[in-house]
């Protein structure tokens, strides 16, 4: 039978741990073999053996779940905002030709460099985390949107014209429907930028989840318990792009 | 003396003109014809006859041209509830099930989700496509999706079905056979419709009039009826008066058609000089 034995949900899954944890062993091998430094990199075991020690002693739970709640308010006005956004320069012309090129350059802005302008604006809170992370994950979302609802075909525009469609009722069930694989592409684009400067911008002014975790940890020269740090990071993202990918299922059940 | 209108559509000296960066191109010339409550008409012409842009004008996608399309005798400006449009390409909505893209119009006309799920079942089994309600377009073959589309604009029973070229990606042995599934629907409905096609066995096949269209600028050139007997099915293409029809027909549209294909040459040979 082969490849045909495992279910199609779970063979994806079952190559992609068994490759993981192949990479480690690769890189475990590496490192005891003196290929990689192993005062740059610790070794897996290490970091396997320094999670206990982070969860007791670091109080890694609880700044998981300050990181995934910014996230979480971040991902959520990327959503509402930047689909607002891209549909408003969808259904205008002008704002589009004159605002497209601005969006697309905001994508590569460093929008984590601004950090004191927003210190200024929100203080050294969580907000300022929070909209840190928005304002660099906005770009991604409208631009995505943008493209969706620019690509539905315009024979099924027709369709909903033929039914006589209201501009709310051709937006609610014609274009945000076909638009919506392209959205769901910028809205995980969205949360990676999000997540790369809500963590920054926490090791940044030192305060926060597990930013200031990872901070403190490589200030102690803590590597092995700094890499176990960044696996909850890791843990976050998974679990954001799990839910974004439940969502999509739910939405598009036949994508 | 004037009569009440017994034509349930009317078109009246329609011309639509594009303007182009150097030239003002006329796609349809003053066209003129009636469609009677319960008749297939086809309409028949060489590819870049202004079909589509009549099949738009009159479903009330384009705006902008001269003439004046009737309903019952009541002149119509845009889309129109009477008439129900179905579409050359596929226009299913993927995200929907069969059943939820059929029951699209009665979710519009606020029909609660129970009945206009049972309202549309009768008109997925009407295409025949019963047991299919629950599955997705992108299980189906291109023929069932056309059914589906047929489907959802007569779930809006429309009093005109207006329909382009539906089964142009067909191959011709199911398009046959979908025609004759449309012949059972008209049986059934007494369904006015109205179908743009190119294809000359389909429009012999289905219509109970052929309207012939001149190459660009489109315009009427000559009006068949066919007096096949009715009920029909795919059978009929065999009969030899179906053979007559088709050759009546391409004989007005051979030279349309050689037209057509002598002037898009010369089109692009200008533009080759051109540059």
């Amino acid at each position: 039978m082969g490849a045909g034995a495992l279910s199609p949900r779970l063979g994806p899954r079952t190559v992609g741990l068994a490759t993981t944890i192949a990479v480690i062993v690769l890189i475990e091998i590496l490192i005891r073999v003196g290929v990689i430094n192993r005062f740059i990199v610790p070794l897996p075991s290490q970091i396997l053996g320094a999670l206990p020690r982070i969860i007791a002693e670091e109080n890694v739970l609880h700044r998981f779940g300050q990181t995934t709640q910014e996230l979480f308010w971040a991902s959520l006005l990327l959503a509402v905002t930047g689909i607002a956004l891209g549909a408003l320069l969808y259904r205008f012309q002008l704002l589009r030709a004159a605002c497209e090129t601005w969006v697309a350059a905001l994508a590569a802005a460093p929008i984590v460099l601004m950090y004191p302008l927003f210190l200024v604006i929100f203080g050294r809170s969580a907000t300022t985390i929070v909209m840190i992370g928005f304002a660099a994950g906005l770009a991604p979302v409208i631009l995505k949107t943008l493209e969706g609802l620019t690509r539905t075909r315009q024979v099924l525009i027709d369709v909903g014209r033929s039914f006589r469609l209201t501009p709310a009722q051709e937006f609610r069930k014609i274009l945000l429907p076909a638009a919506l694989p392209s959205i769901f592409v910028g809205l995980r684009l969205g949360l990676i930028f999000a997540m790369i400067n809500i963590v920054g911008v926490e090791f940044l002014i030192n305060f926060g989840g597990l930013g200031q975790l990872i901070n403190e940890l490589a200030e102690r020269y803590d590597l092995p318990a700094t890499y176990g740090a960044i696996c909850f990071v890791i843990l976050a993202s998974i679990v954001f792009f799990d839910i974004t990918g439940r969502i999509e299922r739910w939405l598009r059940p036949n994508e | 003396m004037t009569t009440a209108p017994t034509r349930l559509l009317d078109v009246e000296h329609i011309s639509k003109r594009y303007t182009g960066a150097r030239d003002v191109i006329t796609a349809v010339d003053d066209i003129s014809f009636g469609v009677d409550p319960g008749e297939f008409v086809s309409i028949i012409g060489p590819s870049g006859c202004g079909k589509s842009t009549l099949f738009n004008i009159i479903g009330g996608l384009i705006g902008d041209y001269d003439g004046r399309v009737a309903v019952a005798g009541a002149t119509i400006a845009g889309t129109h509830p009477a008439i129900g449009m179905v579409f050359q390409e596929e226009s299913t909505f993927p995200w929907r099930t069969v059943a939820d893209n059929v029951a699209f119009p009665l979710e519009l006309a606020g029909i609660g989700r129970r009945e206009r799920l049972e309202r549309a079942e009768s008109f997925v089994t009407l295409v025949g496509l019963h047991g299919f309600g629950h599955r997705y377009p992108a299980e189906l073959s291109g023929g069932m999706r056309q059914r589906v589309a047929i489907a959802r604009t007569l779930a809006s029973e429309p009093r005109i079905l207006l329909m382009d070229e539906p089964f142009a990606a067909l191959d011709e042995q199911t398009r046959l056979l979908l025609g004759d599934k449309v012949l059972q629907i008209q049986q059934q409905l007494h369904q006015t419709t109205l179908l743009i096609t190119h294809n000359l066995t389909e429009a012999v096949q289905l219509s109970d009039r052929v309207l012939v269209m001149t190459y660009r600028p489109g315009r009427l050139k000559r009006i068949v009826t066919i007096d096949l007997p009715r009920p029909r099915d795919s059978e009929v293409v065999g009969s030899a008066a179906f053979g007559r029809y088709v050759a009546e027909i391409w004989h007005d549209l051979r030279e349309e058609a050689s037209r057509g294909i002598q002037e898009d040459e010369s089109r692009v040979l200008q533009g080759g000089r051109g540059k």
